[in-house]
């Protein structure tokens, strides 16, 4: 016998791959994913290749619906700017904001909640309390506000959305690290010997992170949405650089002229929020041990 | 239940403080004041008017009125019209607003509850797929986008029904928003009861009624129903805040002069004190509802009457 | 039997279908049922004993399908529609379930439910629906009948919830009452006494019954014919008698050969001498619960309250008790896993409370557990290898990961499993095979003392007493001591040296396993020993019992004085005043005021 025991033992089924198996019968969350997939490259790749910017005039199509003869296929808004290319770059903020505050809200929720959560107690009890309080707080009205006082800055919005979608996260993590801490598999490896940062990052974090992963891809729909209301309101990104948001909004008060300036980023955002709400579901279905009994 | 009244209400009570006091020294640290006008104004006539505004004091006494006066109805006056108080705006504004959130309220409810339970009840068939589906597809559409595409479709394409205005009031006017309003919070409530309602469908207790002969309906009406709902009921404050906030913008797209819209029309004009008035003012509408499901859930759920 | 059988059930097949293909549950199984009669059916986990009576009423899950015939009172009830059955239950054949915790509605009060089903199957009103309702409730002995009606589920205590689904089970007098495990979620005591009732009930109302468990001593005693399954198919069939002492199939004998039993001496090896190995004294444990009710103080919980004994090298000591009496507690603070209040605990004469970090990890090498659920021990994500190697890289990194390795697959082999197994993840075993991991894991460092926490209690009897035969070889062969602990006292029995008893997290008697089950000097311990059900006819039918009333208080309201006084036949003003002392009666440790009574 040489070192070879292990390698000789045939792989097992780790829940790991078999969620992914799970995952993967999803067609619905599979296909979402594809599309996702497919709109991140084109919303990086696709402004690029236009012979379009975002902000430049085409003085000579004036509100041109959509035509594959003079190139503007989602047609020109009021000012000649190109709607293909204004929509790619609304996806970008869109995309952007949706990683970079569910990132923020990861962060946040993660921390709090696993400290309050492994920590316990009586830290516990004060910490999930002023997650309460602010749980009842109208954050989107504290948000407007934010952007009313202190401007419209890409950088405000990230963070401001980050930290209202970070209470979710912490209850959830919170109430994960709870359960997870009063599991025997973690009594067996305490009284193993085992160190609690080990603990933590040997069973903890592993059986943490179906769930944070779930409901990471829940958030950013979230995320996105709160992003586009704000741009809507004319709160968010500022001329001449767009969102999805802003560009509903423009579409909205030219209806019946253009209705193709609505249609497009409408329906850009709305499947978007469909296709990650989809994976999530998926996600969820795959991942979140709760289901995997029924 | 009294016990269980006070304490929530003791739960409100700083929720609502900490609340006002944020609004309150966000307006304060804000850039720019709100008599920052193109031209700048003679220092002595802006310090008649921080005079006359209070802003002259220090934050503490300033907080202490703010909130002195909110206790009695007193938002303040509006920067921008200059001729009303805040409370008179909030006055004209908000029963057109709650007609059009309690409505849709309404609508969400019976929707979203009668869909869920249907699916639930038709689990991994048609009907099922056919709700998920909606309600997936509703949860997607934002009601700003939504609004606008009714629009487009109903009353300019269709010409069924009137674009926007409260015209004679009469109820054609408000299907529109009303639908924009409710149509995310259907998909969701559908979405919540579905889930539920299958779990209650699959407990041990239900199995019991089966097994005592009680037919399906009684088993459903009697046994599954009200625990059931209970999700529903907790949902009712993140929905009832989520009509509210999406008020903002129905509103706006739809021109109805509700509260939303002087909300907004304050926003783009940076006219503080209406900002923070209708911040507190739906901020406190919205603890003090969300009070009143915790009551209702605490009713409902015997083991917290009794706890 | 003459007469038409009152339940004529032929050729019975359950199937189900699922994503992987069909699963057949129930496999042929035929059996008859006279009216008035009893009828157990018995068998492990899987063997279709649940599924074969929730196919007679309908109640299959959606994806189940029964065929067969079963003729009750010349119906087919396989051939009845939905509507038909659904006429039928609750009025002609009425089912009690496992779990009253979750069986009955939280939401309702008990008067409400009981109502519904005398509403429709009685048209009774509600006040003649009400007057039924404390009638019955009275029947099940439920005290107090009237107020109970308004009263929800979780204001009672398990006992008093199967005592109503009894109830609300017998309200319109069925001709057939299928019990599934009925008494498997209650206490032994607890189990008594329901187990007394529904017997005194059957003979009162008449009414045929169909008792399911997994429990043959349940069997013995309350059955008068027995069915024994394995795999979906009928094994044996037959008269008490003839199942116990004249089984027909090989499975049924080696199913009586696996029972624990109460009164067979146990089969712990020759005590060695040795000085003592741990030494607990005076151990203690409170928790602080937040106050109930708001505006109130936190309250206080005493799990474990003052509790000693000590453990010599190779000692088997078993710890026994209803729920919430603190034996689990009480190893989680000699593991150091809950905090103690109170006492010392010293392992190889070495002070363990004190120990904090290094030292305290370094001690843990000695001291070892293995738990209840064998999935909830087993970390879901790592592999087994990573699972049984974690005590040793923690205690003897120096080893290297190869020799690891070699070192876990031996000891996998040596309980049982195989080193091919190396690699798998714990979803991929049963539950006998997970508890071999869980085993492996305690032993991988070569403890001198295993706690084992309710360790085959989640286990079928087969397996069980499998798992019960590998800790005693190793026990043996490794000179391991060990702390078992069990609710269930046969098990304990077969096991232990010594057993400590304890209730309302204290001891109340320690003494050597035969003379403790012998000769009990509690009165605590008598009655728990003359509440557990013995897998034999003749001892059931002639033995006589002392059934226990009522049930534990809560510990955070413990009596004062003696804990038991409050079910105890014996107490007097004495119990109430003073608290007893563990003090020596003949060998024995017994904690009562009037040992020498017994």
């Amino acid at each position: 016998m040489n070192a070879g025991t292990g390698s000789v033992a045939p792989p097992g089924r780790s829940l790991w791959s078999d969620a992914w198996v799970v995952l993967r019968r999803n067609r619905a969350a599979m296909t979402a994913l594809c599309l996702l997939g497919g709109m991140t490259v084109l919303v990086l790749v696709g402004p690029l290749l236009s012979p379009f910017t975002y902000d430049g005039t085409d003085w000579d199509q004036i509100s041109s619906p959509p035509s594959l003869a003079n190139g503007h296929w989602f047609g020109t808004d009021g000012l000649g700017r190109d709607l293909f290319v204004r929509t790619l770059y609304g996806g970008r903020i869109s995309l952007l904001v949706g990683a970079v505050a569910t990132a923020v809200s990861l962060l946040i929720g993660i921390s709090y909640g696993a400290v309050a959560g492994y920590v316990g107690g009586r830290t516990d009890q004060v910490m999930m309390r002023i997650v309460d309080i602010l749980y009842a707080l109208p954050f989107m009205f504290l948000v407007i506000l934010l952007m009313v006082l202190f401007g419209r800055h890409i950088v405000l919005i990230f963070f401001a959305i980050g930290a209202i979608n970070w209470l979710d996260m912490a209850r959830i993590v919170r109430g994960q690290a709870l359960s997870l801490r009063g599991k025997e598999y973690v009594d067996a490896a305490r009284a193993a010997g085992v160190r609690g940062g080990r603990i933590i990052r040997r069973h903890i974090v592993p059986n943490l992170l179906g769930v944070v992963i779930v409901y990471a891809t829940l958030t950013v729909p979230q995320v996105i949405l709160v992003e586009s209301f704000l741009s809507f309101l004319g709160l968010g990104v500022q001329e001449p650089m767009t969102s999805w948001g802003a560009l509903v909004n423009e579409g909205a008060q030219e209806l019946e002229n253009a209705p193709w300036m609505l249609l497009f980023p409408a329906v850009s955002l709305a499947l978007t929020l469909f296709c990650f709400n989809f994976v999530g579901d998926g996600l969820r279905d795959a991942l979140d041990p709760r289901d995997r009994s029924a | 239940m009294l016990r269980f009244a006070i304490q929530r209400l003791l739960g409100a009570i700083p929720t609502l403080l900490v609340l006002i006091t944020l609004a309150f020294f966000l307006i304060r640290l804000a850039p720019g004041g709100p008599f920052d006008t193109e031209k700048t104004l003679p220092p002595e006539i802006e310090a008649n008017l921080r005079a006359a505004y209070n802003l002259d004091e220090s934050l503490p006494v300033q907080l202490g009125r703010y909130l002195w006066n909110l206790a009695q109805g007193d938002f303040g006056p509006s920067f921008q019209y200059r001729d009303f108080t805040v409370t008179e705006l909030i006055a004209t504004g908000f029963p057109v607003s709650l007609r059009l959130g309690s409505l849709a309220m309404a609508l969400a409810l019976v929707l979203g509850i009668s869909a869920g339970t249907l699916a639930a009840l038709r689990q991994n068939r048609p009907v099922d797929y056919t709700v998920m589906g909606a309600a997936m597809t509703g949860i997607s559409i934002p009601n700003f986008v939504l609004a606008p595409l009714l629009v487009l479709v109903f009353a300019i394409w269709l010409r069924w029904l009137p674009a926007g205005g409260l015209g004679d009031g009469s109820l054609r006017f408000v299907v529109l928003p009303v639908i924009a309003l409710a149509l995310p919070q259907v998909a969701y409530i559908a979405r919540l009861t579905r889930g539920s309602m299958i779990e209650v469908l699959r407990s041990p207790f239900t199995r019991t009624a089966r097994a005592q002969g009680l037919p399906t309906r009684t088993v459903i009406l009697r046994h599954a129903l009200k625990p059931a709902l209970l999700p529903v009921v907790s949902y009712l404050g993140p929905a009832l805040a989520a009509i509210i906030t999406g008020s903002v913008v129905v509103e706006q797209i739809f021109g109805v002069p509700g509260l939303g819209r002087f909300f907004v029309q304050g926003a783009l004009n940076r006219d503080y004190t209406l900002v923070m008035g209708v911040v507190v003012f739906y901020g406190s509408l919205i603890i003090a509802l969300n009070f009143l499901v915790d009551l209702v859930y605490g009713w409902l759920d015997p083991r917290l009457r009794h706890g | 039997m003459n007469a038409r059988p009152l339940l004529d059930v032929a050729d019975l097949h359950v199937r189900f279908a699922t994503p992987d293909g069909h699963v057949n549950a129930v496999r042929g199984l035929d059996f008859e049922l006279a009216a008035g009669e009893s009828l157990g059916i018995v068998g492990e986990s899987g063997s279709g004993k649940s599924q074969s009576v929730l196919a007679l009423i309908g109640l299959l899950a959606d994806n189940g399908q029964a065929r067969g015939t079963a003729h009750f009172a010349d119906r087919d009830l396989l051939g009845l529609t939905q509507h038909e059955l659904t006429a039928l239950r609750g009025a002609e054949i009425a089912m009690v379930f496992q779990d009253p915790m979750t069986a009955l509605n939280p939401y309702l009060s008990i008067g409400a439910q009981m109502g519904l089903v005398l509403g429709r199957h009685e048209g009774l009103g509600a006040a003649a629906a009400r007057m039924r309702c404390i009638e019955m409730l009275e029947a099940v002995k439920l005290s107090d009948a009237e107020r109970r009606l308004g009263m929800y589920p979780h204001e009672l205590s398990g006992g008093q919830r199967q005592r109503v689904m009894i109830a609300a089970a017998l309200l319109c007098r069925p001709r057939l009452l299928i019990a599934d495990e009925p008494t498997t979620a209650l206490d032994v005591t607890v189990q008594a006494q329901i187990l007394a009732l529904i017997s005194e009930l059957r003979a009162e109302l008449d009414t045929a019954i169909l008792l399911i468990t997994h429990d043959l001593g349940v069997v013995a005693g309350h059955c008068d014919r027995v069915l024994v399954m394995e795999q979906g198919r009928r094994r044996d069939y037959g008269t008490v008698d003839q199942i116990f002492h004249a089984p027909a199939h090989d499975y049924t004998r080696k199913l009586l050969a696996a029972v624990p039993r109460i009164d067979a001496p146990g089969r712990p090896g020759k005590l060695p001498a040795g000085d003592t190995l741990l030494r607990v004294e005076d151990l203690s444990v409170q928790f602080r619960l937040p106050p109930d009710k708001w505006p109130g103080r936190a309250r206080q919980l005493t799990a474990v309250d003052h509790v000693s004994f000590d453990l010599a090298p190779g000692e088997s000591l078993g710890v026994v008790g209803e729920s919430g009496c603190g034996k689990s507690t009480l190893a989680r603070a000699v593991l150091r896993l809950v905090p103690a209040t109170l006492g010392t605990v010293s392992l190889l004469g070495r002070e363990l409370l004190p120990l904090r970090g290094a030292a305290l990890r370094a001690a843990r090498r000695d001291l070892q557990v293995v738990f209840q659920d064998p999935l909830a021990s087993l970390d879901p994500r790592m592999t087994v290898r990573d699972i049984v190697a974690e005590p040793l890289e923690s205690f003897r990194p120096e080893l290297g990961r190869d020799e690891i390795t070699q070192r876990v697959a031996r000891l996998l082999e040596r309980v049982g499993l195989e080193p091919a197994h190396l690699n798998r993840y714990p979803h991929e075993f049963s539950g006998g095979q997970s508890q071999r991991i869980g085993i492996a894991r305690a032993l991988v460092c070569q403890p001198q003392l295993v706690i084992c926490d309710e360790a085959v209690s989640a286990l079928d009897v087969s397996v069980q007493s499998q798992i019960i035969d590998l800790l005693l070889d190793l026990q043996k062969e490794l000179g391991l001591a060990l702390v078992f602990i069990a609710h269930d006292l046969a098990v304990v029995r077969q096991i232990s040296h010594r057993v400590l008893v304890m209730y309302l997290g204290r001891a109340v008697e320690l003494a050597t396993a035969d003379s403790l089950y012998e000769r009990p000097r509690h009165p605590y311990t008598r009655a728990l020993l003359q509440a557990v059900p013995v897998p034999e006819p003749d001892v059931e039918r002639t033995r006589q019992r002392q059934l226990l009333g009522g049930d534990v208080p809560s510990p955070l309201a413990p009596p004062t004085g003696c804990a038991f006084r409050t079910r105890c036949e014996l107490a007097q003003s004495r119990c109430a005043a003073e608290r007893p002392a563990l003090r020596e009666q003949h060998g024995s440790l017994v904690a009562c005021h009037f040992a020498e009574e017994i």
